[in-house]
């Protein structure tokens, strides 16, 4: 079980994700009750029994998804959740970065699946507010160091709208 | 040069920090190799055949006197002594213990250095012409906006996990020096209607699978570098190929898309980003690029240099037009005959700093050919420079010569080496180690590398050589008719690899038929645009059946 880290703490995940086995289809998959994190195909094809039968909304997004397909929906969901296949794999990055600054995403935005200590500074600069920290991995040290590396940056991103050159004191 | 400000230093402070609790994590078990090599490797720490290799960044190949300084002290410290000085304007050290890498990165940032992103899946150190802000055809200054460039590429949360490594070059002269069209994303600042902007290429590089870059926009107003090459990024990060190590390179998804397909893509994110927080403002532009203000040179008299022969030879090959009525560059040969190519001791880095210090107003600057560059000298200094860079070894007038040659540190070094590339590189010097001959011979570029990575640039070499391996054994591949510059091209492949017992000879008659095909005052590359590459290539297999060497029987069976 992966520890999630939220508000610069551990916190118990009320969410469920659904998964779909091998020999399951998102068309016919049954859906739990409760607060649950809907693959990307299942939104797709689901959505209206979605909405009907669940009043908190999660999406889960794999890298190569277009958010372009979903930006009309954002409004439905409380969390989406980023994955991470391998921590190498940087588009989630992207995605966040968009979520949030072209399409507005006020929600809580998840990283999910290979999330290391060394790259929580990052994706707290692109904008993810939750990370579901790697089981086995240390959360107490990722707490006190994982997200303060750095004092500053140069670039603007998400959590800091402005480079640090048009913050200068003039 | 640019001067570190508090931001700067404290950033550069909290990555020792960083990178010490990463090792230290590491060595415990907590972080597996696998998570700690992109680590390592961003903090430009590669494990090597020998010991590791730790790779530093000279931003843009400029540096000062105590940096260098601080550099010859870390060669005696913690390596053997010597460094090797790279085709990426770089400095590598290649017997460094991982255990001491953090205290070395502590003692680089006493001198504002670092190792940052010098590997690794990211933006890597920005590059440029040596003679920037001195050539005698220069447009534009390209280092206040490498500055930026580097500064906005340092640490980018999102471009850190690139599908594979990213190298940027800026040209602000005429003649492109800084390889523009074998980048990533290469950029010629340019004035047009009196506005200063760039002509952006894509998709260009060397390596397994070498492309000559695209103009991906034809200008390109200053203020907008940022926000470009952001929106240049996010679609490389989110379409590049991450199934294959071999295909991620931005080259090949821009050959995928098409040029044109390419640039909607970009030109449609771009159109959200521009005219955003990361346009450069005047204010910026202003603050960094008081810093690479001229510095003070004085009025010259016109005097007539020694004549002295070796003086006469160093100064016509090894010196270089500058702005500045009565000054020169001054390029210090990394190529003395029998020297690894771009391997300089401790001494020597010390030397250099003194030199620097009396005569170049305490900078200096190392090329993609890897020498080093005094850049403001007096023309009344040169002969005494010329003496104590005789004495130090650094006066070999082979700058553009054949023996002022590119070489990768190959098989003796490297992993990814197929093939050792020192070797060839110092056969081909004692062949042509007549200063007579040489200069006869003349202007002549000659790459080698020891594998198809390319690191020794032998594509755009006017003979570029490159090591491959068949069963265990070196071969190497000559190519002709490569070439940097505006018309920058690949060279050919002149026909079957050969061994290594075979190579050297073969240069040797390559430039046999040069000399008697030439016309008078006639480079090597015009003689061969003029001849084609049958000539060459009947010369250098003449007296051998089509299917000879031990390469072609293998790939024959």
């Amino acid at each position: 079980m992966a520890q999630l880290i939220k508000n610069q703490t551990v916190t118990v995940d009320g969410w469920k994700t659904l998964e779909i086995a091998a020999n399951e289809a998102a068309e016919t998959i049954a859906l739990p009750s409760g607060d649950v994190i809907f693959p990307l195909p299942v939104w797709q094809v689901r959505k209206a029994e979605i909405i009907s039968t669940h009043k908190r909304i999660g999406l889960l997004l794999q890298p190569g998804d277009c958010i372009k397909d979903i930006a009309a929906d954002l409004d439905y969901f409380i969390v989406i959740a980023v994955n991470f296949p391998k921590f190498v794999d940087g588009r989630g990055y992207s995605i966040a970065s968009l979520l949030r600054q072209r399409y507005q995403f006020e929600g809580e935005l998840r990283a999910v699946g290979d999330v290391l200590h060394d790259q929580l500074f990052f994706m707290a600069r692109v904008g993810f507010d939750s990370y579901a920290l790697k089981d086995g991995k240390n959360v107490t040290h990722a707490l006190k160091a994982g997200f303060s590396p750095f004092s500053d940056s140069y670039q603007n991103a998400t959590n800091q709208p402005l480079p640090y050159f048009r913050r200068r004191a003039a | 040069m640019y001067q570190y400000d508090a931001i700067d230093r404290q950033l550069i402070n909290q990555r020792v920090a960083q990178y010490r609790d990463q090792v230290s994590r590491w060595k415990s078990g907590e972080m597996t190799d696998d998570e700690f090599r992109p680590l390592r490797l961003q903090n430009g720490l590669y494990f090597q055949r020998h010991a590791p290799m730790l790779r530093i960044a000279v931003p843009y190949g400029l540096m000062n006197s105590s940096q260098l300084r601080q550099l010859a002290f870390i060669a005696r410290t913690y390596d053997k002594g010597y460094g090797h000085f790279t085709t990426r304007q770089n400095i590598q050290f290649n017997w460094p213990k991982v255990e001491d890498t953090p205290e070395i990165l502590a003692h680089l940032a006493e001198v504002d250095m670092h190792a940052i992103q010098t590997s690794g899946n990211c933006v890597r150190n920005i590059t440029t012409d040596q003679y920037a802000g001195v050539a005698a055809d220069e447009l534009i200054d390209p280092r206040p906006l490498a500055e930026i460039l580097r500064q906005w590429s340092t640490f980018h949360p999102e471009f850190a996990f690139l599908p594979r490594k990213f190298k940027i070059a800026i040209s602000g002269t005429r003649e492109d020096r800084a390889l523009t069209w074998f980048h990533d994303v290469g950029l010629h600042l340019q004035v047009e209607n009196g506005e200063i902007g760039f002509r952006v290429l894509v998709g260009g590089g060397l390596g397994r699978t070498p492309i000559r870059g695209q103009v991906l926009r034809e200008f390109l107003p200053w203020q907008h570098l940022l926000s470009y090459c952001e929106a240049i990024l996010r679609v490389y990060n989110l379409e590049g190929r991450r199934d294959n190590a071999y295909k991620a390179r931005i080259k090949i998804l821009v050959q995928a898309l098409g040029i044109e397909a390419f640039a909607e893509r970009v030109e449609a994110e771009w159109a959200q980003l521009k005219d955003g927080p990361a346009t450069i403002t005047q204010a910026e532009f202003d603050r960094v690029a008081a810093h690479f203000a001229p510095p003070a040179y004085s009025a010259q008299e016109a005097i007539d240099l020694p004549l002295e022969k070796g003086f006469k030879n160093w100064v016509d090959r090894n010196t270089s037009a500058h702005k500045q009525p009565g000054y020169a560059a001054v390029t210090l040969s990394l190529k003395k005959h029998g020297v690894p190519p771009g391997d300089l001791t401790a001494e020597q880095m010390e030397a250099i700093a003194d030199l620097a210090d009396q005569f170049s107003f305490g900078e200096l600057r190392i090329s993609h050919e890897q020498n080093v560059i005094l850049a403001d000298v007096k023309n009344s200094d040169l002969h005494s420079v010329w003496l104590l860079a005789k004495k130090n070894g650094l006066a070999t007038p082979n700058l553009g010569l054949l023996t002022g040659l590119i070489c990768c540190p190959g098989g003796d070094f490297c992993d990814l080496a197929n093939a050792r590339s020192i070797p060839i590189a110092q056969a081909i010097q004692a062949r042509f180690d007549d200063l007579d001959y040489l200069f006869d011979i003349g202007d002549i570029d000659v790459n080698i590398s020891g594998c198809m990575n390319a690191c020794g640039h032998h594509h755009v070499g006017h003979i570029g050589i490159l090591g491959v391996d068949k069963n265990e054994a070196e071969f190497y591949q000559i190519t002709l008719g490569g070439r940097q510059g505006n018309d920058a091209q690949l060279g050919k492949v002149i026909g079957p690899a050969l061994s290594a017992s075979e190579a050297p000879g073969a240069i040797t008659r390559i430039i046999d038929v040069y000399l008697k095909q030439r016309h008078a005052d006639e480079r090597f590359i015009d003689t061969f645009d003029r001849i084609g590459i049958a000539p060459f290539k009947e010369r250098v297999y003449e007296g051998r059946t089509h299917v000879t060497s031990k390469l072609d029987l293998l790939e024959a069976a």
